[in-house]
């Protein structure tokens, strides 16, 4: 309860004292959205870590090698996430729902567990030290990102890649009948949550002075995790992933009692939460259960939540 | 060489009884039941704890933990998945409970120490133990150039054993058809008179057997029992080999279990230990874009 009572009594000192916490959340958030994308055009795609990974050892490998400034490398690292989703996309994107899930794990493993463990340049198991990067005054950085990458998703959603996108998410025979080219708009969406997943892995590789290869980092767990942000939160509207990073990121500062045994009340919230709505917190209905009586509502029928 | 082998034989076994109960829930449910690791580790640290700490003979705990795991099935069916299908909630709903069960299972045991909370349960926390010498019958012989430890080669038989039982029943038995015709189409087995809920509990319990048996076997035959033994070691290969055998086909996790094993011996010998793992989910990956309706599975319905 501390937690919150600093929070509303106190905003600068809790923002002082939390403010790696509110950087991870603004991270998680903006990873949240690429599988946002990914989900909203109705493909269960997991490679997210993946192009974090590439994101995140491009700009810190530019940064150790050639002394680029920050900007270059972020660019070359979401540049390059671009590319590699292009060029796995390709292939992938024939498959659907859990084989689609399936073989982006294989993909993401392949490349933590035989790439990037197994070439020198990256240090291999042992991660890189990542001697420039700036922890705490990175944080108005990662906000103001965040805010750019909702709005751009903001718009898009709106827009006539939004209703491709929802018409394919809906019924991909029926999008294909009506003339929309399935394939072309399947593809745009998986390399665009490769850009932002690898946008928002150099970020977070900025904010660490140390980019670890570990499960936890760029492997199925972190995966897993990001996927539940997003389904947790609700995949039917682009605030959602970041309703669901917000959530499960502040858990244990909100369950501060639980102390070691955090990772069993974390697990109990999922279950609770899927069980109670499946459709996400921020479902169907938008904002509707926290949005007061008195604020105008458009009445309109809603697209069911992916999947 | 012919060590290699006889690994890959044997780990082999471990993948496809641990892919076998995967499978069986994916092809009933159309659900990857993500808890089926933690199932996997929850056998073979029960077990450990019960003929360690509570100083049961080996047999006993072996039947008390199946048992428990069995249980376990129950909790994952009632916990994760009924209520689910009773608010026909999207199958990727499906993915995070069973995530989050198994985020429990996993810090029930890694957070059990002497004296705390789940120390009846287990009392080395994040450790990595083995069983001590002599809990565990193993005779040793050697032929040739060949080192065989009873433990590692029984794996062999009783895998095989209970995969041609499991093959029977599914195929053979009321039960059986039951299953079969629950996973062909929920809706219609319900009309001819089929409890479908009880037939989906069935496929748990039976399922959740076998993942923790494989992890009995693995803790005993590779010595190396911890809280993380499910998500590093068949967790993501589970994924793999029954993609390898196709989706939802028994037979077809088997042989996927044995290939998996095989592949990864001969990436080990062709290319060193740090390339094993890279090689399993390179052959996952492109096994999905050549064929991916698996070896052994049937036209490619869409599934999500």
């Amino acid at each position: 309860m501390d937690f919150f009572i600093q929070l509303f009594t106190d905003p600068v000192t809790f923002w002082n004292s939390h403010t790696l916490l509110i950087a991870q959340i603004g991270i998680n958030s903006i990873i949240a959205s690429s599988m946002f994308i990914v989900l909203y055009s109705g493909q269960l795609s997991l490679a997210a870590p993946g192009f974090m990974a590439i994101g995140a050892y491009t700009s810190v490998l530019m940064d150790l090698y050639w002394h680029t400034p920050l900007a270059v490398n972020i660019a070359a690292g979401v540049a390059l996430a671009g590319v590699v989703g292009v060029l796995v996309g390709l292939p992938v994107l024939r498959l659907r729902g859990v084989f689609l899930a399936i073989a982006t794990i294989g993909f993401i493993e392949a490349l933590r567990l035989g790439v990037i463990l197994n070439v020198p340049i990256t240090g291999e198991g042992l991660g890189l030290k990542n001697i420039d990067a700036d922890p705490l005054n990175g944080i108005y950085l990662v906000l103001v990102c965040l805010a750019v990458v909702l709005f751009l998703i903001w718009r898009l959603t709106k827009g006539r890649l939004g209703a491709a996108w929802s018409a394919i998410r809906q019924d991909e025979l029926a999008a294909l009948s009506q003339g929309i080219n399935v394939a072309r708009y399947k593809m745009i969406a998986f390399v665009l949550s490769a850009v932002v997943a690898g946008f928002g892995g150099a970020l977070e590789a900025h904010l660490q002075t140390f980019v670890d290869p570990g499960d936890q980092q760029y492997g199925v767990t972190r995966a897993v995790q990001i996927l539940s942000f997003a389904v947790l939160g609700g995949s039917g509207h682009f605030l959602g992933p970041v309703v669901g990073a917000l959530v499960v990121t502040t858990l244990p500062w909100i369950f501060v009692q639980a102390l070691n045994y955090i990772n069993i009340v974390t697990g109990l919230f999922l279950i609770a939460v899927i069980i109670f709505r499946p459709q996400g917190i921020v479902g169907r209905g938008g904002l509707a259960i926290i949005r007061p009586a008195w604020w105008p509502r458009r009445d309109r029928v809603r697209a069911p939540s992916p999947g | 060489m012919d060590q290699q082998l006889l690994n890959a034989i044997f780990i082999g076994s471990i993948y496809a009884l641990f892919a076998v109960g995967y499978t069986l829930v994916f092809g009933v449910l159309d659900i990857l039941n993500l808890a089926h690791s933690a199932v996997f580790m929850f056998g073979a640290a029960l077990t450990y704890s019960l003929v360690v700490n509570h100083g049961q003979p080996f047999w006993i705990a072996t039947i008390l933990a199946i048992a428990a795991c069995a249980l376990l099935g129950l909790v994952i069916e009632h916990v994760c998945l009924r209520p689910l299908r009773r608010r026909r909630a999207p199958p990727i709903a499906a993915l995070i409970s069973t995530v989050g069960l198994a985020l429990i299972i996993v810090a029930a045991i890694e957070q059990g120490q002497a004296g705390t909370l789940f120390g009846w349960l287990w009392v080395d926390g994040g450790n990595s133990v083995t069983f001590p010498p002599g809990t565990v019958p193993n005779p040793t012989w050697h032929v040739g150039d060949l080192t065989i430890e009873a433990s590692k080669v029984a794996i062999i038989p009783i895998s095989i054993a209970l995969m041609l039982v499991l093959g029977y029943v599914i195929r053979y038995t009321q039960v059986g058809r039951g299953l079969r015709a629950v996973a062909e189409n929920p809706r219609a087995a319900r009309l001819m008179g089929l409890d479908v809920d009880r037939m989906i509990s069935l496929t748990l319990v039976i399922s959740s057997a076998l993942g923790g048996l494989a992890g009995i076997l693995f803790g005993v035959a590779l010595g190396d029992i911890s809280p993380y033994i499910g998500r590093d070691n068949v967790e993501v290969r589970g994924l793999a080999v029954i993609v390898l055998g196709g989706m939802g086909s028994v037979p077809g996790a088997v042989i996927g279990g044995y290939l998996l094993g095989l592949i990864e011996v001969l990436a080990l010998v062709a290319l060193g230990s740090s390339a094993r793992g890279g090689v399993a989910f390179a052959a996952l990956f492109l096994m999905l874009v050549l064929r991916p309706q698996g070896l052994f599975g049937a036209q490619l319905r869409e599934r999500i």
